[in-house]
């Protein structure tokens, strides 16, 4: 891969390694043997192993410059391996304070191994470990694709993609060491978030030369999610994050907002962290993968235009339905709730013109359990949009919130949604972009199929049962008038949901398991294909005037 | 009857129909060009943000007043930072919402002045153990060390992890000037003689008998709580810090500004 950069470029990667890990040895030594004085270590070890891959390919020879003339495909194929390994890890420290919940003693009398500590390791590693490296690869293939044209530079598409794993890394280390701002899903810290913005601004850079690259006349739907996805991510992250260190050595930080309008940020931020990296990235996923891989043009162009204006006007409104009866003022709850329910359109116009793409199709839906992934996703896609206008109403959340009902509809989303859609996204990705015939073990991915519905729906059920449950416990009233349950005996009628869920959640992560297998075994078994279409239009000698990369 | 009714939806639909095709016809246009969608996207996701954010810091009633409002103790503000390295907000909120059965279990509901001085808030969003903004003076200190050191010994079905190491790790108070002072930055209003004496104030929580007390009482209140939390001597643990914390958890407001305040909101003002 390092080899097939241009030598400019290697020496180029290996100075802002360099600069890298000058920080990472300031960090060190400013940390003094504290936390972020690790995280100095981590910035430099991280840069040091990547200087020394490039290093020992620094003196090949220069790539062909043929090579411009087709796609730029390394980026998404170390993105959707990374991908992988972040399923397993998020998945597994999802699956640890599953069962710490069961079973609190599992902790070894250890800080780190606690269940405040690992929680925030396993949403960082899912959401933005897995869900974020996945919609960076796959962005890097729907972009060239369906512009049709090859990314604009080899630089930035490695910048990006590395860079964004060592915000990951740092913020999921930080937490089990101690580091954590206890702003949910914002948890890093002032310096990690920082990073992220520079990775960020990168990333919004690069899709746009892309895009003014592109062969096309007109920006397909797919794109126009993705680019909604960066830049609101971006708006989001920075606002959200505004903190003032204590000092430039250390890690801790102080939120410069406060009480009700930093509840109203955070939840501004957290929701649409679900709208945004997760409705708006994912779909862009959808309007590529799912028609392609079902051959069949999206249903409506229309219905297209109206659900991502919709989507993309509604959802920044919804935030504070996560603070219904609290001191927000009212005002604020009645437009989130008004404008949460009215979210329902656009998300099930989205979902219906992703099933009734499909019309035609339904007996590749029967055969190929690729598509089959993506058509299960958008019918999750659909029910977790209906029950999220659902918990929005007041009356609803008085009884849902805080309870495991939220957990259940989390859940639905992030594994019947978006890991199951990203596996559908991953297996048609993954022959195409190793110019594979096929997967190595069609079977596998039927197994891996089924598992992860049956863990899905073993899990939603679970957190159903156990949320409406705790949620009616709280508020039973005695015929004295007097609350019938303490506290602690909701804790104890948790128990067999939570061990229950822990059994749906072990099925989910067998599954990735098969996965990982199964997309390694086609990397290193499966027969090689000749993919001779899959090229951008980009003239030859267009090609070459643009060869020069713009870094 | 039927094509009446179908009529009558048209009409109704009509003028609708005239705005859903202005979009499709400037989508058409728009989705040339990158930069203009690019825009675009972000003036349409802005504006919800903007008018449910902007207005909470300009309205006065959104924060309620409360004159004599206290601030966290040195001590308080270390056991607050560990409250928020241990991530406890991930299973317990402290937001009593107006709910009879919430008001029945925790007390009072939570008013927005209680969280002024908090950065962060942790109104948090699930309850796997129970609410804690008024947990302050509900349980004797004794009760808390023994229940942060190996939960199930006081109550024996709880799901919490133990937090033994707490009461063998010194409280770090070495940066508490600076702390006080960035929470100073971003609006809580430390004095200096509170900054300066951030250190001292801190030891000083811990030693009701000695002189440090003294001075912690003059610069924080007459209420504040002047105990050996941990019960063992010599500098203060994590544990004395931790339990400082949550012993004033919803005592930063006085009982009767917090009536009054709620019997404003129930006669309408």
């Amino acid at each position: 891969m390092v080899s097939a950069l241009p030598v400019g470029t290697r020496v180029l990667v290996l100075i802002v390694l360099l600069l890298g890990a000058l920080v990472g040895l300031a960090m060190a030594v400013a940390g003094n043997g504290e936390a972020f004085g690790a995280h100095g270590w981590i910035v430099l070890l991280f840069c040091a192993v990547l200087a020394w891959r490039v290093m020992s390919r620094l003196d090949a020879p220069e790539p062909p410059a043929s090579r411009l003339r087709s796609y730029y495909d390394d980026p998404i194929k170390v993105g959707i391996i990374l991908a992988m390994i972040w399923a397993v890890i998020g998945m597994g420290f999802g699956l640890w304070v599953a069962y710490l919940l069961a079973w609190p003693d599992l902790t070894f009398d250890a800080p780190w191994a606690s269940f405040g500590r690992l929680r925030p390791a396993h949403t960082t590693g899912i959401i933005f470990g897995f869900g974020g490296s996945a919609l960076i690869a796959t962005s890097f293939h729907v972009m060239q694709r369906t512009c049709r044209a090859r990314l604009a530079g080899e630089f930035s598409p490695w910048f990006v993609l590395l860079g964004y794993q060592l915000f990951v890394i740092l913020a999921i280390s930080g937490y089990l060491m101690g580091i954590n701002q206890s702003k949910e899903y914002a948890e890093a810290e002032w310096y990690a978030d920082l990073w992220l913005v520079v990775v960020w601004v990168t990333y919004f850079t690069l899709y746009i030369r892309t895009l003014a690259r592109r062969n096309e006349p007109h920006i397909y739907v797919a794109n126009w999610y993705y680019l909604a996805f960066i830049l609101i991510v971006a708006v989001l992250h920075i606002f959200n994050n505004i903190a003032l260190p204590v000092s430039w050595s250390g890690s801790r930080s102080y939120i410069v907002w406060s009480g009700v309008q930093d509840a109203m940020m955070q939840w501004w931020y957290g929701h649409n962290a679900v709208a945004f990296f997760l409705t708006a990235g994912f779909l862009g996923m959808l309007y590529y993968y799912l028609p392609k891989r079902a051959q069949r043009p999206i249903y409506s162009y229309r219905l297209s235009i109206l659900s991502f204006w919709g989507i993309t006007f509604f959802y920044v409104w919804v935030g504070s339905h996560h603070l219904h009866y609290t001191a927000l003022p009212q005002w604020v709850q009645t437009l989130g709730m008004t404008f949460s329910v009215m979210l329902l359109v656009p998300s099930w116009a989205t979902a219906a013109n992703a099933l009734l793409t499909l019309n035609g199709a339904w007996d590749k839906v029967r055969d190929d359990a690729t598509l089959r992934f993506m058509m299960v996703a958008a019918i999750f896609y659909g029910l977790t949009t209906f029950e999220g206008s659902f918990l929005a109403i007041r009356g609803v959340n008085a009884l849902s919130h805080y309870t495991d009902w939220t957990v259940a509809h989390v859940h639905a989303g992030t594994l019947g949604w978006n890991a199951i859609l990203i596996f559908g996204a991953i297996y048609a990705a993954v022959p195409v972009i190793w110019r594979r015939e096929r997967m190595w073990s069609p079977r596998l991915v039927e197994w891996h199929f089924w598992l992860a519905v049956m863990g899905t729906v073993i899990y939603v059920f679970a957190m159903w049962n156990s949320g409406i449950l705790q949620g009616l416990m709280w508020r039973t009233y005695t015929d004295a008038g007097t609350l019938q349950y303490p506290f602690i005996d909701t804790v104890v009628a948790m128990r067999p949901y939570y061990i229950a869920r822990a059994v749906g959640g072990t099925m989910f992560l067998v599954g990735t398991l098969l996965g990982v297998w199964n997309i390694w075994m086609t990397i290193r078994r499966t027969p090689e294909a000749d993919l001779a279409q899959d090229r951008p239009t980009t003239p030859e000698g267009e090609a070459g005037e643009r060869s020069v990369p713009a870094e | 009857m039927l094509r009446k009714l179908n009529t009558i939806i048209r009409r109704l639909v009509a003028p609708f129909g005239a705005l859903f095709h202005a979009i499709f016809r400037s989508m058409y246009r728009l989705e040339r060009y990158s930069l203009g969608l690019a825009l675009a996207i972000v003036v349409a996701g802005g504006i919800g943000g903007a008018v449910e954010i902007a207005p909470l810091f300009t309205i006065d009633e959104t924060v309620e007043d409360a004159p004599d409002m206290r601030l966290y103790t040195p001590l308080e503000q270390a056991g607050r930072d560990i409250y928020l390295r241990e991530g406890c907000y991930t299973c317990h909120s402290q937001m009593i919402r107006t709910l009879r059965d919430e008001v029945d279990r925790w007390g009072p509901y939570s008013l927005a002045v209680e969280s002024k001085y908090d950065h962060p808030m942790l109104w948090g969003s699930k309850r796997t153990g129970p609410d804690l903004a008024r947990v302050g003076g509900k349980y004797s200190d004794d009760w808390h060390f023994a229940h942060l050191y190996y939960p199930r010994d006081v109550s024996p079905d709880s799901v919490m992890p133990a937090y033994r190491w707490l009461a063998r790790r010194e409280a770090d108070l070495s940066d508490l000037p600076e702390r006080l002072a960035t929470l100073r930055s971003v609006g809580v209003p430390y004095t200096d003689a509170q900054i300066e004496n951030a250190v001292q104030d801190a030891r000083g929580q811990v030693d009701p008998d000695g002189e440090r007390a003294e001075g912690l009482i003059e610069r924080y209140g007459e209420a504040t709580n002047v105990r050996n939390f941990d019960d063992q001597s010599g500098v203060p643990t994590e544990m004395d810090a931790m339990i400082a914390y949550l012993q004033v958890l919803g005592q930063l407001v006085d009982p009767e500004t917090i009536a009054a305040a709620q019997a404003r909101v129930e006669a309408g003002e």
